[in-house]
């Protein structure tokens, strides 16, 4: 059977060496596997451990809600809904730019946005943040959520990411305190309040949401998953909760709130009020017209509502005129002007001086309302009637008097056209007319004139260049009415958990304290109880029927140029203890009288919970 | 060798052909590794199924033992006669595949038979060790000759031109050391050698370099990709590179013992065909230094064998054989863990027996059943004649 050639008896020398040279092969290959696994294995194992932990572990922030802002009674102000946000995470997304543009450019078309303006804000922080996931656009329908779930492989990197939206469930009222949450921008990144936030974090951007952030900001969660190659998680590693944010609870008492904002729309429909507690600060309602409905900014703006609560024509909506106004204030100024003469001892309560109807100062006529004279009178009487010869003589005297600043002094004291310290930021400090100024202003050739004691007498009746707002005038009058006490504002009460338990009580700042002797300020207090109830009182007839003893001064601020008077009313109430202060202000409402008392009376009602209806119906009032 | 007439004529009396124990163990060795290695490697792919690539490779390992078993009762020189129909087999086959083939990642390798897909070109890497075999025999007398050399080198290239064309590098590549290996163990001349190392470098020059420059391409893309990737895995982690990043890291956190039931590379499928050709990345991160030793260690074992078996055999188409299934086993072994570890191409071949995938578990078993089957009948002859 087998071939001669087949043969072969044994091991030729040759073979011999053949098959050394191929176990010699596999030997040096061998060596070379164990070698390499050394290296591999045991000289590398940890650097390769690093890397295989590195290749699974991701870690997902989890968005903390935010705490809810409720008002002094537990309802609630400002709280949260969940909403779906387009995300991109830099893992899934195209390597370069150009494909990254055509991944914008399709998603730009998905989402309504133009690709450039999806690039300008997606490339920096991709740039900053390699690693974490950037917001394309917030709060996108369901459908459009379906449409990117069903087309992953067309939108790679583009994830649907829950996140959590503000929600402002009474819209306008309250608008102008709570402010906006945004994400935390380049800008802010390195202020030390925001250590412990991310970009991309959200936080309070203006309001009560930047000025109690570190309260309202939640702490994110993480989780820390296992992924596997393909970034679908496996199994969860380790979870930190997200801590939702504290409730803050904010003195405002909704009800008075939606009061004064009401009230305010009955008017000409720009204006402002501020209700404040007249012994501890508290602000019971701060509120602004023309108003705007905040879930506008709870997800990414819309210019054209940007354009329109900024707008100039529509009454800039956007302006907090409580806190930012700025008005001439009127008669109301009177309290100060009666202050400063009464402190520096211009007069005393009982001084008499004779309401002619009108006073000539530097050739310039200065008249009464209507041109009436109210004869002989003290300071109770001038105020309730609002005489404004009698002040125009006080601001004449106190121009003479001592350093001729007394006006100034004690205005500015009481916290006249100055910042309040209200805890809301960009508070306007105003305007209060000084020589000094006027003079500046006069010498940079800015004004026409130097300072004259016309300008002191028309800032005793709060006409002229003063600036003021409502919130200042609260805190002035709140200063009569406690002692001397100048208080400053403050619209957060505390801070509480979930359950509304108190976590901190926010403390009251100390009040700056003024010397008024109470023999002046409770004659101030009479003219001003006289003004809403005595007859021939400015808003006796506006209050009649009005279950409240009300301490109250109207204002009529004349602007000029043909526009229609400022009409303003701050209240104290009850008389003659009072607890708390009411200043209300329309743009372009007329004598205080007609527009502002009126809008006091119901915040007041609302304040003391008095049902107006039933008066009406019982026929006392004569609105 | 010195055993007695009584116990020799005993051996006789029972027809018990002896086995080589060693080769056994080490083959046995190995796919109980290899089971071990599947199961835990696979327990999460397929959904509601942990033991799917388990029960089959079991299964393929079950029949590939028995296969062996028969194939060593068999007398391997019978297949000297039929060499013609053994080569037009495996071209058949091949062809075969090109023709009925279905595409499996866009590669035309398999054929659907039932249970498994049977795959030509491993069953090809026997069949051209057994026909080649024959065939150099054939021309012992003009070994020296030039032309025999080429001759037996086209006879080799021809299928693996085909199975290159499948296109299955790798497979492509065992079929060439194949048949260089037979060539060698038969004595050819080292000028030969030379000559087919230079035409060897000259044709990876032309393949890598030269037909890409000109626009011909002669491999697909992603193949030259792969087969250059292990020089600078890092420089693509995304792509080719991958895989190479993935096993060096799989392996490498394996440390001294092995992450065991925390091999995370695997388990999580960062490490892309951990049960077929990254296997030895498995055993690597799962039993680390320690396992990848002793795997290591019974295939030095198994090739210790091979070579010996080549040593002893009873005639010169069984060290030929010898040869060639030795130089398949070494040239699979080494290029398999070689690419794991980073220092060999990405060529698409399986680690012999450790592999899940019944072709090559069926063909290695068969492969070494002719081993025995070559050192039993060795034994035989050497009993019979009282060595």
């Amino acid at each position: 059977m087998y071939l001669d050639n087949d043969r072969r008896p044994t091991l030729t020398p040759q073979l011999a060496v053949r098959v050394a040279l191929i176990g010699g092969i596999a030997l040096v290959a061998f060596a070379a596997i164990f070698f390499r696994l050394w290296y591999l294995q045991v000289l590398s194992g940890d650097r390769y451990l690093a890397e295989a932990n590195d290749n699974r572990v991701r870690e997902i922030k989890v968005q903390a809600p935010r705490g809810e802002i409720v008002d002094r009674n537990g309802r609630t102000l400002v709280d949260n809904r969940a909403g779906m946000a387009v995300e991109l995470t830099p893992d899934g997304l195209p390597k370069t730019l150009p494909e990254r543009r055509e991944l914008y450019a399709r998603l730009g078309e998905l989402l309504a946005m133009r690709p450039k303006a999806i690039e300008r804000d997606v490339e920096p922080e991709l740039k900053a943040l390699p690693y974490s996931s950037v917001t394309v656009k917030e709060d996108v329908d369901a459908p459009l959520v379906w449409y990117l779930l069903e087309h992953q492989d067309e939108f790679p990197g583009v994830e649907p990411e829950r996140v959590f939206l503000r929600e402002y469930p009474h819209r306008e009222t309250g608008a102008h305190l709570f402010g906006t949450v945004g994400e935390l921008n380049e800008r802010q990144k390195n202020d030390p309040r925001y250590r412990d936030v991310e970009l991309g974090d959200r936080i309070g951007q203006s309001g009560i949401e930047l000025e109690y952030d570190r309260f309202l900001r939640g702490r994110n969660g993480a989780s820390r998953v296992q992924v596997d190659a393909l970034g679908n998680l496996n199994r969860r590693l380790k979870f930190r909760d997200p801590r939702q944010g504290s409730q803050l609870r904010l003195s405002v008492d909704l009800d008075v709130q939606e009061a004064g904002q009401e009230a305010l729309q009955g008017g000409t429909g720009k204006g402002a009020f501020a209700v404040m507690d007249v012994n501890t600060g508290e602000v019971l309602g701060l509120g602004s017209e023309p108003s705007f409905d905040p879930n506008i900014f709870a997800k990414t703006v819309k210019k054209r509502d940007l354009d329109r609560v900024y707008s100039d024509d529509l009454g800039s909506p956007i302006t907090n005129r409580a806190i930012q106004g700025g008005y001439p204030t009127g008669s109301t100024f009177k309290l100060v002007t009666a202050t400063a003469a009464l402190e520096s001892g211009i007069i005393t309560p009982d001084t008499p001086l004779v309401d002619t109807g009108s006073l000539t100062v530097g050739g310039i006529p200065f008249s009464n309302a209507g041109g009436v004279s109210h004869g002989v009178l003290a300071l109770r009487q001038a105020l309730t009637v609002s005489s404004d010869v009698f002040f125009y003589r006080l601001g004449l005297q106190a121009n003479s008097t001592g350093d001729g600043l007394a006006l100034q002094h004690w205005a500015r004291r009481l916290g006249i056209g100055r910042s309040t310290g209200i805890d809301l930021p960009n508070e306007l400090p105003g305007l209060l007319p000084t020589p000094k100024w006027r003079n500046r202003l006069f010498e940079a050739g800015d004004t026409d004139r130097p300072w004259s004691e016309g300008d002191n007498v028309n800032l005793s009746v709060g006409q002229g260049d003063l600036k003021a707002d409502p919130m200042q005038m609260a805190v002035a009058y709140a200063a009569i009415a406690n002692g001397g006490r100048v208080l400053r504002p403050r619209l957060g009460q505390r801070i509480e958990d979930a359950s509304g338990r108190v976590v901190q009580q926010l403390e009251a700042p100390t009040a700056r304290r003024l010397e008024i002797s109470a023999e002046n300020s409770q004659a101030i207090m009479d003219g001003l109880r006289g003004a809403a109830s005595a007859p021939g009182g400015t808003s006796t007839p506006v209050f009649e029927g009005f279950p409240i003893d009300i301490a109250g001064k109207t204002g009529t601020a004349e602007k000029g140029l043909g526009r229609a008077d400022q009409s303003w009313y701050v209240a104290l109430a009850p008389y003659p203890d009072p607890k708390y202060v009411v200043a209300v202000t329309d743009e372009a409402g007329g004598f205080g009288a007609a527009t502002a008392a009126p809008m006091a009376r119901r915040i007041l009602a609302a304040l003391f919970g008095v049902d107006e209806d039933a008066l009406v119906s019982g026929g006392a009032s004569q609105d | 060798m010195n055993a007695t007439p009584v116990a020799h004529f005993r051996d006789r009396g029972v027809r018990v052909l002896p086995i080589d124990p060693l080769l056994l163990v080490a083959a046995l060795g190995l796919v109980a590794v290899s089971l071990y290695t599947v199961a835990t490697a696979t327990q999460d792919d397929i959904p509601g199924d942990p033991n799917y690539y388990l029960t089959r490779q079991a299964g393929y390992a079950g029949v590939g033992i028995i296969l062996m078993l028969l194939i060593s009762r068999f007398d391997y020189s019978r297949m000297r006669e039929w060499k013609m129909g053994v080569y037009g087999l495996m071209i058949a086959a091949i062809l075969l595949v090109y023709a009925l083939g279905f595409s499996a990642r866009g590669s035309k390798r398999a054929i659907e038979l039932g249970v498994i897909n049977f795959q030509a070109s491993e069953l090809g890497k026997l069949l051209l060790v057994l026909s080649l075999s024959a065939f150099v025999v054939d021309r012992m007398r003009r070994l020296g000759d030039r032309e025999t050399t080429s001759r037996i080198m086209l006879v080799a290239l021809f299928p693996a031109m085909l199975v290159i064309g499948q296109p299955d590098l790798g497979s492509g590549l065992v079929y060439l050391a194949i048949a260089v290996a037979v060539l060698f163990v038969a004595g050819t001349r080292w000028t030969h050698f030379a000559a087919l190392g230079a035409i060897g470098v000259l044709a990876v020059v032309i393949v890598l370099l030269a037909a890409p420059a000109m626009g011909v391409e002669v491999l697909k893309p992603y193949q030259v990709d792969r087969l250059t990737a292990f020089l600078n895995p890092s420089d693509d982690p995304g792509a080719e590179g991958y895989q190479i990043n993935q096993s060096l890291t799989a392996i490498g956190s394996g440390g001294k013992t092995g992450r065991g039931d925390d091999a995370t590379q695997t388990r999580l499928d960062f490490l892309p065909e951990h049960h077929t050709d990254f296997i030895f990345s498995v055993v690597g991160e799962e039993l680390g230094f320690v396992g990848a030793a002793i795997v290591l260690s019974l295939f030095a074992l198994l090739i210790w064998r091979a070579l010996r078996i080549l040593t002893m055999s009873k005639n010169l188409y069984g060290a030929l054989i010898a040869g060639g299934i030795t130089a398949m086993l070494m040239f699979q072994v080494f290029v398999n863990v070689g690419m794991t570890i980073g220092i060999m191409p990405i060529t698409g071949v399986p680690l012999p027996l450790m592999s899940y995938g019944g072709s090559s578990v069926l063909v290695t078993f068969m492969a070494l059943g002719v081993m025995q089957s070559i050192y039993a009948r060795a034994r035989e002859t050497a009993s019979v004649k009282g060595l």
